[in-house]
This record gives C-alpha cells, structure tokens and sequence, in this order.
C-alpha cells in the first residue's frame, strides 16, 4: 500500500470478494504456511501431542463458530456430536471393516444428519431456550451411547488398531501431524469459504435479524437446519478424527464439559470469526498445558503443586471465560485486529 | 404398594431439594433476565462451607448453617457486582458462558481446597426411621421436606407481602417504570443473587446431609433445567410442582425401569416441555417465539 493510500478501497465486487487484500496478508499467509510446514521439525515430542489436539480442536471450533458465531443459534451438544463422529467412524471401521478414509466420510455424514434432527428445537426456539434444549441433547445422545451395548459396547472403550493405508502404518504423532493439519487447514479454508458463498450469507443474515432474512426470501428453516447438519459435519470430523488418532473410544471423552470447552475457544478466539476459531483453540488447549508444566516446575518448593494442577486448570478456565466475556467479548480475533491497526497507523491513533 | 410408597416419598424429598435450587433460578432469571447455570455449584458451596465450617472449625451445625448463609449472601452480591453487571445488555451467548466460567472457577476452587474424594458431615437432621405401609421412611427425608415447605412459603410470602418481595416483582416486570417510581434496579439485582445463593446453600445442606458432600453435587444444577422449563422460567409455584414431578419421574423410572434410565428421564421432558409449550405449565406467555 502506497504511503498516501488512506485505506483499502474497492473498485470491483471481485476485488472486494477477495480474501487477501494486501501485500502484508499475503506475506502472512506464506509465513503461517511455513509455520504449519516446519512445526512439527521444531517442537518436542510432548508438544507435538498438544499440537494435535490443538488441530483436532480447530476442526471442532471452526463447525461451533459456523453455527454459534455465524448463525447465531447457541448450542451445547458439541460434545455429544463429537461423540457421535467418534464412534459411528471406530463402529463402521471395526464392524463393517470399512477402510478408514470411508469410515470417516460416513461417519461426517452420520453426524451431519444427527445435528440436523437435534437442530429441530432451533426451529421453535431462541437464546437461552435452545441453549437448555441442545444441553438436553447432549445428554440424550451420551445415554444412548452409555446404554446402547449392542452397538456402542455401552460404558467400556473401543479400542482400535493403527491406521494404516498402503502399508503404512500410521503410529507416531509425527505421522499424524499430516492427517490432522491437512484436516484442520481444509476447515478453515472451507469455513472461511463458505462465507463468501450465499449459503454462508443468509446464516449470517439470519442471525442478525431473522424476520428480516425471511422478508428478503431466505428459507429462515432450512437455513438452521443447514447450519446444525454443517456445523455437525464439522464436529462429527474431529470425533472421528480423535477417535482414530487416540486409538480409544469411550464416552467419557465426549461430556458437557468437552461442548463447554468448544464453546470457550470460540468465545476466547472471536465469536463470527474463522480466525478466531484458531487463535481460541491454540489459546485453550495451550494453557492447560501450560499450567500442567509449571506445577511440575515448582513441584520442588511447593511439593503439593502437581497434585493441584487440575483444581488450577478448572479454576484458570472459567477465570479467561469470565475475563474474556467481560473485557473483550470480541476474542483474540479483535485483540489481533487492533495490534494491526496500531502498527499500521502508527504514529496515529487511527 | 410398599416400594411404590418409597419411591413416592424419596422422590418428594429429591423434589423438594430440586425446588429450592429451582427456587434460586427462577430469583435471578425473574429479576434480572439471567439463566444461571452456576446454580448447581453454589449448592456445592454451600454443602462445603457447612462441611468445612462443621468439621474444619468445629461449630455447631446451627452456628455452620449460618456461616453458611452468610457467606451465600457475599458470594450473590459479589458475583452480581463483578461478573453479571458488565454483561448487561450483551447476547444471551455472553451471559450464558459467563455463568458457565463462573460454575468452573466455583468447581475447581472447591476441588484445590477439599480435593476430589466424597465426605461425611456429621448428621444434623433427626435419624431413625419411620414404619408406614411397610416402608421404611428416613426422618431425614421427612425434615427435608418440611424444611424446604417451610422456605418455599417463606418465599411465597416474601413476594406477596414483604416491600422487597414486591420491589423484586416490580423490577422484573419492567425495569425502566420501576426506576421511575423510586426502586433501586441494582439492589434488587444484587438482592435476586443474594436469595438465589441462600436458597441453594439451603438446598446443598440438606443434600449434604441427605447424601454426603462431593463434587458431584454440582450435577444436581442440572436436574434443575428440567425443572425450571417445566414449571415456568419465571414462576415460583411452578418450582415446587416442577420439583415434585421430575423428583418422583427419577424415583419411579429408576425403580420401575431401572437401567440408568432415569438420568435421562429429565431431559426428554426437558425437550418435550420446550416444543410444546416453552414457557413451561405456570411461566408466563412471553416467550420469543421463531
């Protein structure tokens, strides 16, 4: 951008439709692409574990974002749909011995339908209500997993082999890293995508004022439960996805707490932002793990601090919630907006 | 006839416990439009600072119930102050994670200081039993009846009679004409939380008592939605008789059925209740509907 350029101005719908605008988002973006590329050569073992979960979760937060941030219908069933990818893809896979890949695919359209059935009440319901509704969701579909032996083993794990595909065998976190980034960057490219697309506008019309999108002619029915069935797809993924990268599955991975979390990383990331999706996952999945390496640290002067790290965790979660809600309930994503906007106007304040 | 009895009786007292912590609920969304889902952990604060009060500093369990109100009244005014005020006027979203936050950071506090394994406060309420039709009937259970009957109508009373009580109404009908009219919108706030926290300290108590104090009291938080839903967001005789029903549904699915089944049985009425009728059998018709 020339120095005397006083913004970003468009002289086409086309250029106006374009993702990156400027020379500096291009250059980030063959930065973030190095990055992506290099990581898992620079992290620990240890880390590179967290750096897959942080991929799974990206996946899982881009589909909550769809559906809370950008269509605005609040959901507490991610958990439950996560559990639904789970195990649908680990059952197809054992049982059918269907290869992964398709287990997998199915498993997304499974779980694509399921959130489709749970989205009805989104169809009568607003806010809080809908809130209490998935939240009965969640636990209607966990029960039927705890309960439906013949199917799910009820309350014991599923454990699953080792993918493997043309003979080779999946079996370090390293070789997942692949599977997994590959997935998380085709989340936010579609995610990202899709909001370019008319689909994508009308959820963002409908959450700004749904009686007005139905004037203007969108299908304010179809368009929520377009969102529940996407936003599922999305979560069934990242079920599947930790189902066969961890090698078990049990019910106890998928509960309130786990919608709760995803809840918390689009809020922390930026609500209506793909981006934020994935500052918020990198941000709360990073932390726990954080705290868990300073309590082994001053395990040596205060020798119960290891036995205290998941008190800590519990509290230090619902203090960046409470924190975030109160001071930028605009996330990450705008802390990050605003850190551009100071450099790029300097010495100006805007 | 005998089990029927027992079910129909431990399902009353799971009731009554549920309608004190629906009680809370319904305070705050009446006066202040908030859902709070951190109602089940301020049963678990109550339940531990009787314990700790109790056990930790030796009261006397009367002298420990009001340590407990105590600290219920300061835990409502503060988190009405610093957590709550700033979300006024935010999407429901907000408010909503922002009680959730708030349950985390109650949880986890509760688990650095007391840790994870359940524990025993010594009894207060009356032991022994009762023989009636050839079921066995706990006093415990009994006293817990009577005393949530005893705080219900208090309450009942209090917002029929009591100046406060009907500021409180005031207020929750319509905040702007209640202002103009010389009542302070913040205090009845702060008033709402207050109650709110005192009525589930009451009801984590007598859970306490009734079943010992852990972590998992939190879950009891949320039986209460199907309560609230049933009875109505905003409606104070719909706790008691939402109470009654989902406590007596658990007792008779899990003695007829079995099977795990009542943990869900909540729930589908839950859904049943919202597509049918969402402002619940006593709530008033002011639901947005889409």
């Amino acid at each position: 951008m020339p120095a005397t350029a006083t913004g970003v101005h468009h002289r086409s719908y086309a250029s106006e439709l374009r993702l990156r605008h400027t020379r500096a988002e291009k250059a980030r973006l063959v930065l973030v692409a190095l990055l992506v590329l290099a990581l898992p050569f620079l992290v620990t073992p240890y880390w590179l574990t967290i750096v897959n979960q942080i991929g799974i979760a990206i996946v899982g937060a881009v589909g909550l974002n769809i559906l809370v941030g950008y269509t605005g219908q609040i959901s507490l069933g991610q958990g439950g749909f996560l559990a639904v990818g789970a195990y649908s893809s680990a059952i197809l896979h054992l049982r059918a011995d269907l290869p992964v890949p398709v287990s997998i695919a199915l498993a997304v359209l499974t779980t694509a339908v399921l959130g489709a059935f749970f989205g009805i009440p989104a169809l009568r319901l607003k806010g809080l209500y809908l809130a209490i509704a998935t939240l009965a969701s969640q636990e209607v579909i966990l029960f039927t997993v705890r309960t439906w032996d013949a199917v799910t083993g009820g309350t014991d794990a599923i454990s699953l082999p080792r993918l493997e595909m043309a003979g080779f065998v999946f079996r370090k976190d390293f070789h997942w890293y692949w599977i997994i980034a590959a997935f998380a960057v085709l989340a936010v490219i579609t995610g990202r995508n899709l909001f370019r697309t008319g689909l994508g506008r009308s959820f963002m019309a409908v959450r700004d004022q749904d009686i007005a999108a139905s004037a203007i002619g969108i299908d304010v029915t179809k368009t929520k439960v377009l969102a529940f069935a996407i936003s599922s797809a999305y979560a069934g993924l990242a079920g599947a996805l930790t189902a066969h990268y961890t090698g078990i599955v049990t019910w106890e991975r998928f509960t309130l707490d786990v919608s709760v979390l995803y809840l918390a990383i689009i809020i922390v990331g930026g609500l209506g932002s793909i981006a934020g999706s994935v500052y918020g996952a990198i941000f709360m999945i990073t932390l726990p793990a954080l705290i868990t390496r300073f309590g082994q640290d001053i395990q040596s002067v205060w020798s119960d601090a290891a036995a205290k790290v998941p008190a800590v965790q519990v509290v230090v979660f619902g203090l960046v919630i409470v924190l975030f809600l109160i001071f930028e309930p605009r996330g990450l994503n705008r802390i990050w907006q605003r850190m551009k906007d100071y450099i790029r106007f300097w010495p100006f304040r805007y | 006839m005998t089990e029927f009895f027992q079910l129909t009786l431990f399902g009353l007292s799971n009731g009554a416990i549920l309608a004190l912590a629906a009680l809370g609920f319904v305070l705050i969304y009446k006066a202040t439009g908030v859902i709070n889902f951190a109602q089940g952990h301020f049963l678990l604060i109550g339940a531990y600072v009787f314990y700790a009060a109790m056990l930790v500093f030796g009261f006397h369990w009367s002298l420990a119930i009001l340590v407990g109100v105590v600290v219920a009244i300061a835990l409502g005014v503060l988190v009405e102050r610093f957590v709550l005020r700033p979300m006024i006027g935010e999407d429901a979203i907000a408010v909503i994670m922002v009680t959730i936050g708030l349950s985390s950071m109650l949880g986890g506090g509760v688990q650095f200081f007391f840790g994870t394994s359940p524990k025993q406060t010594p009894k207060f309420l009356p032991s022994g039993s009762l023989e009636l039709a050839g079921a066995t009937i706990p006093y415990s259970r009994l006293a817990a009846i009577v005393i949530a009957a005893v705080v219900l109508t208090a309450f009942t009373l209090f917002f029929t009679r009591s100046r406060h009580g009907i500021a409180m109404r005031a207020v929750a009908d319509d905040q702007q004409a209640s202002l103009t009219i010389g009542i302070s919108v913040r205090k009845v706030f702060a008033m709402a939380w207050a109650l709110a926290a005192v009525t589930a300290v009451i009801g984590g108590i007598l859970l306490a008592d009734l079943t010992g104090v852990s972590a998992n009291l939190a879950g009891f938080g949320l039986v209460v939605f199907p309560v609230v839903i049933l009875g109505g967001l905003d409606s104070v005789p719909g706790t008691i008789v939402g109470g009654a029903i989902i406590g007596l549904l658990v007792q008779y699915s899990a003695g007829y059925i079995g099977n795990g089944f009542e943990q869900i049985v909540p729930f589908i009425v839950l859904i049943a209740i919202l597509m049918v009728r969402p402002y619940g059998l006593f709530g008033q018709t002011r639901i947005e509907r889409v």
